[in-house]
């Protein structure tokens, strides 16, 4: 593939490591999150700091991992801590730069749904759950929501709402990117991957989406980003 | 001790049972004898419920799950829970749902005999209202937190690398909340890789005194399909393929019947799935 022929997850991956100033110590859930992580210190932040749930902080996988829990995460932690101490002294202690989040459910005000589909005590669809959501939306200083657009997903309204949205700072989504304006920090669609028509974006939003007057388009993938990204990928997939 | 003799003794129908492990040494040569023994109505406790407990709620071992997280990890979800949750197949289960945050610190709390686990969480959720967790108020600060109850499971069990001849216990890697949910216990249950005369340092490693561990049972291989760190790496083919299994209840049943029920231990259970690649 060339620099222009990417797929719209590897744009995902790309923008949200391009967020990540150098340094951030980032509290990583496993795919797409890992992956912008490990992309980002394979390129402009190699500080990057990768916290796992599972105790491991500092970890260097040279693969991606399949579970927040792999070896390698431990192999290569600058230290492992249990999860009582992961989450007390480290997520409520304030020590976490970014923290990256997905769901099944998203509302206009960047609060999150994995919980269930349907109604709680008689669920259509029982999904994992929030596991360490609920406090890393609100303890960590800012949170990186990573999901596909679609209706079923950008909804008016949360079946069931896991985690606050108080902290998300930006939404990458494989059309283009949402961040919250405005003094009730709505999220609008600031920016549109290459190609991307504005439309597109309103069409797979279940509320009427709010486009910035200053709407730009994400650059494509650099050769450099998409070659490291890449070789995470295929070390991954080995 | 043998594992089969220990839950034997050691965990009765209607207990609280934890069986945990954070991805790492997962307890799954116990979570099988509990089915072997045919244990009913469990109250299962677990930060990230997976396989084994997907395994013991399948075959109807279990009335009530406390929980944070339930599914397969990098792979999705669990389909036995689904199943129960959804359908009340086999049996209707009760949920009890934290945050993994309140389930660390109700753990943490009753290794440290405390009455509740206090944390700032379940802000902003929806979980709150669902859950057992209340508001206090610091009598220091006057800052409103959140109170979880304590867990005080009625059996512990985990998996560990080392056990020496005296019966100390020893692991290390990813420690999940494995030496809570032993100290937190009224009885605990460990499985280990392997037994040693005397063991060495390990780097970050937990050591558990035999006076505080319960039963201590050989069960090499006892953590697959999970792993044991410096032992065997996680069997990442195995959980993509539990997906399968376990979607439709009579290939769930029919895989139960062959690789659990009908084996009688952890070696046995072993040699049946390469029966079963071959």
């Amino acid at each position: 593939m060339t620099r222009h022929e990417h797929t719209a997850d590897e744009m995902m991956a790309v923008e949200a490591a391009r967020r990540l100033r150098e340094g951030s110590v980032c509290f990583v859930g496993i795919g797409l999150p890992s992956l912008a992580c490990n992309l980002a210190r394979a390129t402009h932040a190699p500080e990057t700091v990768l916290v796992y749930e599972s105790g491991t902080i500092g970890a260097k996988p040279t693969e991606l991992p399949l579970s927040i829990g792999d070896g390698v995460l431990a192999e290569t932690a600058d230290v492992v801590v249990s999860v009582p101490e992961m989450f007390a002294y480290w997520l409520q202690g304030e020590r976490i730069d970014v923290g990256f989040l997905g769901a099944a459910q998203i509302d206009r005000h960047g609060n999150l749904n994995s919980t269930v589909i349907g109604s709680y005590d008689a669920p259509k669809v029982r999904l994992p759950g929030g596991g360490g959501a609920p406090e890393i939306a609100t303890q960590a200083r800012e949170v990186f929501v990573m999901l596909r657009h679609s209706r079923r997903t950008f909804v008016e309204r949360l079946d069931f709402r896991t985690s606050s949205g108080e902290r998300v700072s930006v939404v990458v989504t494989d059309l283009g990117v949402l961040e919250p304006r405005g003094s009730e920090r709505e999220l609008t669609l600031t920016h549109v991957h290459p190609g991307v028509d504005p439309e597109r974006a309103r069409e797979a939003t279940g509320w009427p989406l709010r486009v910035a007057a200053d709407l730009r388009e994400t650059p494509p993938p650099s050769e450099r980003e998409l070659t490291a990204l890449r070789s995470l990928e295929t070390k991954g997939a080995e | 001790m043998p594992l089969a003799d220990a839950v034997a003794r050691d965990v009765r129908d209607g207990d609280v049972v934890a069986l945990e492990g954070f991805t790492h040494l997962i307890p799954h040569a116990a979570g099988h004898e509990l089915i072997r023994q045919g244990r009913r109505d469990l109250t299962l406790v677990r930060m990230t419920p997976d396989v084994v407990y997907d395994q013991l709620i399948g075959m109807g071992c279990a009335r009530k799950l406390v929980f944070s997280w339930g599914g397969n990890p990098g792979v999705g979800s669990l389909h036995r829970f689904r199943d129960a949750v959804e359908n009340g197949w086999p049996a209707p289960l009760e949920l009890e749902e934290h945050s993994h945050a309140g389930m660390a610190a109700a753990y943490a709390a009753g290794a440290a005999n405390l009455p509740f686990g206090v944390l700032r969480g379940y802000t902003g959720t929806d979980l709150a209202a669902w859950t057992r967790v209340a508001t206090i108020v610091c009598p220091f600060t006057g800052q409103k937190l959140s109170a979880v109850p304590a867990h005080r499971p009625d059996v512990g069990i985990v998996h560990a690398q080392l056990a020496d001849r005296r019966g100390n216990v020893q692991l290390w890697g990813i420690l999940g909340v494995q030496k809570e949910v032993v100290l937190a216990s009224r009885r605990s249950i460990v499985t280990v890789e392997e037994v040693v005369e005397e063991f060495g340092p390990v780097a970050g490693a937990v050591v558990l005194p035999s006076w505080a561990v319960g039963a201590v049972c050989l069960a090499p291989g006892g953590a697959h399909p999970s792993y044991a760190h410096g032992y065997y790496d996680r069997d990442n083919d195995f959980y993509a393929r539990w997906d399968a299994i376990s979607r439709d209840r009579d290939a769930f049943r029919r895989w139960m019947d062959r690789h659990v029920l009908g084996t009688s231990d952890v070696g046995e259970y072993r040699r049946s799935l390469e029966v079963a690649i071959a």
